[in-house]
């Protein structure tokens, strides 16, 4: 048996567990170890979307007409899906102006107007009332219901009870309580509340298992599966029609429209969810898992709606059972106790996640932004005198969640009995989404004015009010019924369920449109027709252009403010040690250290002070504290819209400026380097054309006067003619070497040289070359020393160039060997895959400075201006190319007075080798 | 075009998809007495596009860096 005792006992066990959650949190958070700065809590967290509605309601709904119940998931599913833009979009804002509710936002979007948190703070009040009332609703209904257990009786037939006995009032009391323990223990500068969440992410959890639970037993205890379900509908003619559910009600494709547009708008603009959704996130990035696991916690959570629907429609046949109770009824009348228990807490965890975060979101707007403006302005109090109103803030929010709570009770004592949850959940949607045009406005649209956004919401609010709300008043007898049935004084006109003779649609169709008519007119409307302020310009652009724009409004601040003053103010919201810490902070991100540093009294911390004082209070009360603090000239508009037009302008100029500079940069290290290949190839050029040219007349020089001679005196002496001529005729030798080489230099140097690649035999060559050269060594009395290996690979070369190379070292060898007992030592041997060649000579040897020039064109060792150039210069210089074209190496090794030791290596004929040859 | 801008971009898009396959005329399509697999054509149709939705959704945003 079911004691009332064990489900009362229960109840408390699970409230106390999850105050246990949120205190472990808050410990958590206070040793600066988070756990809810994760995707998950922050996914699971959104879904205090669904509440008692969920829950229950979805059924109730489903057992009606279908399909009903599923707009209200399916919207927020495509609406997630724009996060990415908006709600990125609101979350930097948010966080960049410590932006503490919707209210808030709005007030600070249009000039920091307290007016208009004011305003939103009502109609966020008065619109959530219905969906409080209907969580109270749904949670001592079933109280009540479970307490008759094993009976099934419905709590309307027990007869309205005296209110002291009323298990809602009850409800309302203790969660008054719960949520004060929850949510306003202490003042959080940042407005965090860091358990709250973690307790809400584990209600999430828990009614999921428990519809789930519920939904599992239905589906595959009772009856045999959905397919098993759904076959019993079609049997039964009273169900029938709901297979194709759409057909029936007239205009049902527009209310299913308007509900899809309707949920879109309200999980942003519901307060709690703005709370979870903005307020209370930690990272940015978390929107990337919530844009898809949120909708997937909705789509579970959906699934096994329409079997209970069926299942109780089936089950409870005549009709005597409500539909919103299907889910613990049907687990009641299979006499499963423990399951129904279960669906209790679930049912109870819905109700109390929506009912915390909602009231600790208005509490925290009804403090800031309609007591506080409100108290601040009023001299007579002298507050801002005070030292220190922490406490104040504290009681001021208890005293809100007590009084939205028993207002909620209110509400459902009023209007509650008379409709389903779902008819009183939209109520409440159709009033957030007035928030609508002030907020998207707001954040795209710069021209949205102060005015402009009064004007829409209250003439939005107004509507809703006509339509919506007096209706259901008037429904419960509250209000006379012919207002409703006939129009205020028998205007038909004007009947609140068919204004203007708009019939046929369903309440929330019409309200809708009506509405959104009304509020999106007026807003846009006054907008156009008015100018903005000052401020309103600031905070649009502010808002608007947040992802462009660094800082925020510290530079539209002029005006002369001391640090010990606004630190007074600080610390009279926020507590003595909070606004140390906070200045503290400032100085340090600034390299100084206060209070021993002094700090500047600047727009910056002016601003800075601002930000934080609105943590704690909220912009527009904010701004009158620091107004309060601090002289202040004010800007004029036209100041205010050259700094930012300025701003915008330099912004976009500098992006602009920046891709030029960017391209600029490019093309210009572009053309430097080309121009550096082109002035190297000019010098190049010109040494080459000077260096050749001074080679070329040095042997021209000695012809003409050796040949002028010759000219002048005809009876010059055999001796002397034959050595003239001899000289002549070496000179003019050696023009015709030297003009040969620089073609070939030429050649070689453009790549257009032809080389006749094969492989060849080193020693073969060598021993050639040796026995063509002979007689330039007898001739000089030179003594050649060989020493060959019996066998040496072959090499890929081009024989004729090898033998140039070869000829060119020796011939070397052979000018700079001692004039007497001249002596060349020619060696060849292998290497690691190369064949070596070593030419040494017993000369005077290179100072170890002229062994790389030598190698290079026209350099020779030694001064060429004093001492006569023994050659070309070019010999080596072309040896060496020839060499490296052959894949090997050239160099010299030498020390003065010792000789020098000409040294090459070709790679030997293998694979590779021949690839990189060919 | 960069990477923030595609996924913005086809998230508006996949959004706008669903707005379609949600409403009219689109959806009435779906709403005749016929079983898809013994669930009644309108809710298997409505589900089977949620979820689809959802992965699609997941996958855009998932995908491609931060």
């Amino acid at each position: 048996m079911l004691q009332g005792w064990v489900v009362v006992l229960t109840s408390f066990a699970y409230l106390g567990l999850l105050f246990a959650i949120a205190y472990y949190a808050d410990q958590r958070a206070d040793r600066g170890r988070s756990v809810i700065a994760s995707p998950y809590i922050y996914s699971l967290s959104l879904a205090v979307y669904a509440t008692a509605w969920t829950f229950y309601g979805s059924v109730g709904r489903a057992a009606s007409d279908g399909v009903g119940f599923l707009p209200i998931y399916i919207g927020p599913t495509l609406m997630i899906a724009l996060w990415w833009i908006v709600m990125r979009k609101i979350l930097r804002i948010s966080k960049a102006n410590r932006i503490t509710s919707l209210a808030d936002f709005i007030a600070s979007r249009y000039g920091k107007s307290a007016l208009l948190g004011g305003v939103v703070t009502l109609i966020a009040v008065i619109g959530i009332l219905p969906y409080i009332s209907l969580q109270l609703k749904a949670v001592s209904n079933s109280f009540t219901i479970i307490m008759q257990y094993p009976a099934i009786v419905m709590p309307a037939t027990v007869g309205a009870l005296p209110v002291l006995q009323d298990t809602a009032l009850w409800m309302a009391l203790i969660l008054a309580l719960f949520t004060i323990l929850f949510g306003t223990r202490h003042l959080d500068v940042a407005e965090h509340h860091e358990g709250m969440v973690a307790a809400i992410a584990f209600e999430s959890l828990v009614k999921l298992l428990a519809f789930l639970a519920v939904g599992i037993f239905v589906t595959f205890g009772i009856y045999g599966g959905f397919g098993d379900v759904f076959a019993r509908v079609r049997a039964d003619p009273g169900l029938a029609p709901m297979l194709t559910p759409l057909d029936g009600v007239a205009g049902s494709y527009a209310s299913w429209a308007w509900l899809t547009i309707l949920s879109m708008l309200a999980i942003m603009f519901l307060p709690r969810q703005f709370q979870v959704a903005v307020i209370e996130n930690k990272d940015e990035t978390h929107l990337k898992k919530a844009i898809w696991l949120f909708p997937l916690y909705m789509l579970a959570i959906n699934v096994f709606v329409l079997p209970i629907a069926f299942g109780g429609r089936m089950h409870f046949a005549g009709g005597n059972v409500d539909a919103d109770t299907f889910v613990l009824t049907l687990p009641m009348a299979e006499k499963q106790e423990w399951l129904a228990l279960l669906v209790f807490i679930g049912g109870l965890s819905a109700a109390t996640g929506m009912v915390i975060v909602e009231t600790i979101a208005l509490s925290t707007m009804v403090c800031n932004d309609l007591v506080m403006p409100v108290l601040l302005r009023l001299k007579r109090l002298r507050l801002a005198e005070r030292p220190d109103l922490t406490g104040l803030l504290l009681a001021i929010r208890r005293g809100a969640i007590v009084a939205i709570l028993l207002l909620g009770y209110l509400y459902f004592r009023l209007a509650g009995e008379a409709y389903a949850l779902v008819s009183i959940g939209l109520i409440s949607f159709a009033a957030v989404a007035q928030f609508a045009p002030a907020v998207f406005g707001g954040i795209f649209w710069k021209n949205g004015t102060r005015r402009g956004a009064l004007a829409g919401l209250t003439a939005g609010f107004a509507v809703w009010l006509y339509t919506l709300l007096l209706p259901a008043l008037a429904r419960s007898d509250w209000l006379p019924r012919g207002f409703v049935e006939h129009g205020p004084f028998g205007i038909e006109l004007l009947q609140p369920l068919a204004l203007f003779g708009l019939a046929g649609l369903d309440q929330i169709t019409h309200s809708m449109i009506w509405s959104m008519i009304a509020n999106i007119g007026a807003y846009v409307l006054v907008s156009l027709l008015g100018a903005p302020s000052a401020e309103e310009h600031r905070q649009a652009s502010v808002f608007v252009d947040v992802f462009h724009r660094e800082g925020g409004g510290a530079r539209f601040w002029r005006g002369i403010a001391s640090v010990p003053d606004l630190h007074n103010v600080l610390a009279r919201f926020i507590g003595a040690a909070a606004a140390d810490d906070a200045v503290s902070e400032y100085a340090r991100a600034r390299g100084r250290h206060w209070p021993d540093d002094k700090i500047e009294a600047d727009a910056d911390f002016v601003h800075f002070v601002e930000v934080q004082l609105a943590g704690a209070i909220g912009g527009a009360s904010a701004r009158v504290m620091v107004a309060s603090a601090v002289k202040e000239e004010a800007l004029t508009l036209d100041e205010v819209r050259e700094i930012l037009d300025e701003a915008s302008e330099v912004v976009i100029y500098s992006h602009k400026l920046e891709q030029k500079s960017h391209e600029l940069e490019k093309a210009t290290t572009e053309l430097r380097a080309a121009n550096e290949r082109l002035q190297e190839v000019d010098r190049l050029k010109d040494d080459f054309m000077s260096t050749v040219t001074h080679e070329l007349r040095t042997p021209l020089t000695s012809i003409r006067a050796f040949s002028a001679i010759l000219l002048d005196d005809p009876n010059i002496d055999s001796a002397q003619l034959t050595r003239f001529v001899s000289i002549i005729a070496k000179e003019a030798e050696r023009l015709t070497r030297l003009i040969n080489q620089v073609l070939d230099l030429a050649k070689i140097e453009s790549g257009s040289a032809e080389w006749c690649v094969t492989r060849v035999d080193v020693k073969e060559i060598v021993s050639d070359t040796l026995s063509r050269m002979s007689s330039v060594f007898k001739e000089k009395g030179i003594e050649v020393e060989t020493q060959f290996p019996d066998r040496l690979p072959r090499v890929n070369a081009d024989l004729d160039r090898l033998v140039q190379v070869l000829m060119n070292l020796l011939s070397n060898a052979v000018k700079f060997c001692q004039a007497r007992n001249g002596r060349i030592a020619l060696e060849l041997s292998e290497g690691a895959g190369v064949v070596r060649v070593d030419i040494r000579d017993n000369g005077p040897g290179i100072n170890p400075e002229d062994q790389t020039v030598i190698f290079q064109k026209f350099r020779q060792a030694g001064d060429t201006m004093t001492s006569k150039p023994q050659g070309t210069g070019l010999g080596l210089h072309i040896s060496r190319q020839i060499v490296e074209h052959f894949g090997g190496k050239l160099w010299v090794e030498s020390r003065r007075g010792e000789g020098a030791c000409f040294s090459f290596t070709l790679p030997i004929d293998v694979a590779s080798a021949e690839a990189q040859i060919a | 075009m960069n990477k923030p801008e595609t996924k913005s971009q086809r998230l508006v898009a996949l959004c706008l998809l669903g707005a379609l396959l949600f409403n009219y005329p689109i959806l009435a399509l779906f709403n005749r007495p016929t079983f898809f697999l013994g669930i009644p054509l309108v809710y298997a149709y409505i589900f089977a596009v949620w979820a689809l939705l959802i992965a699609l959704v997941g996958l855009v945003v998932e995908r491609g860096g931060r």
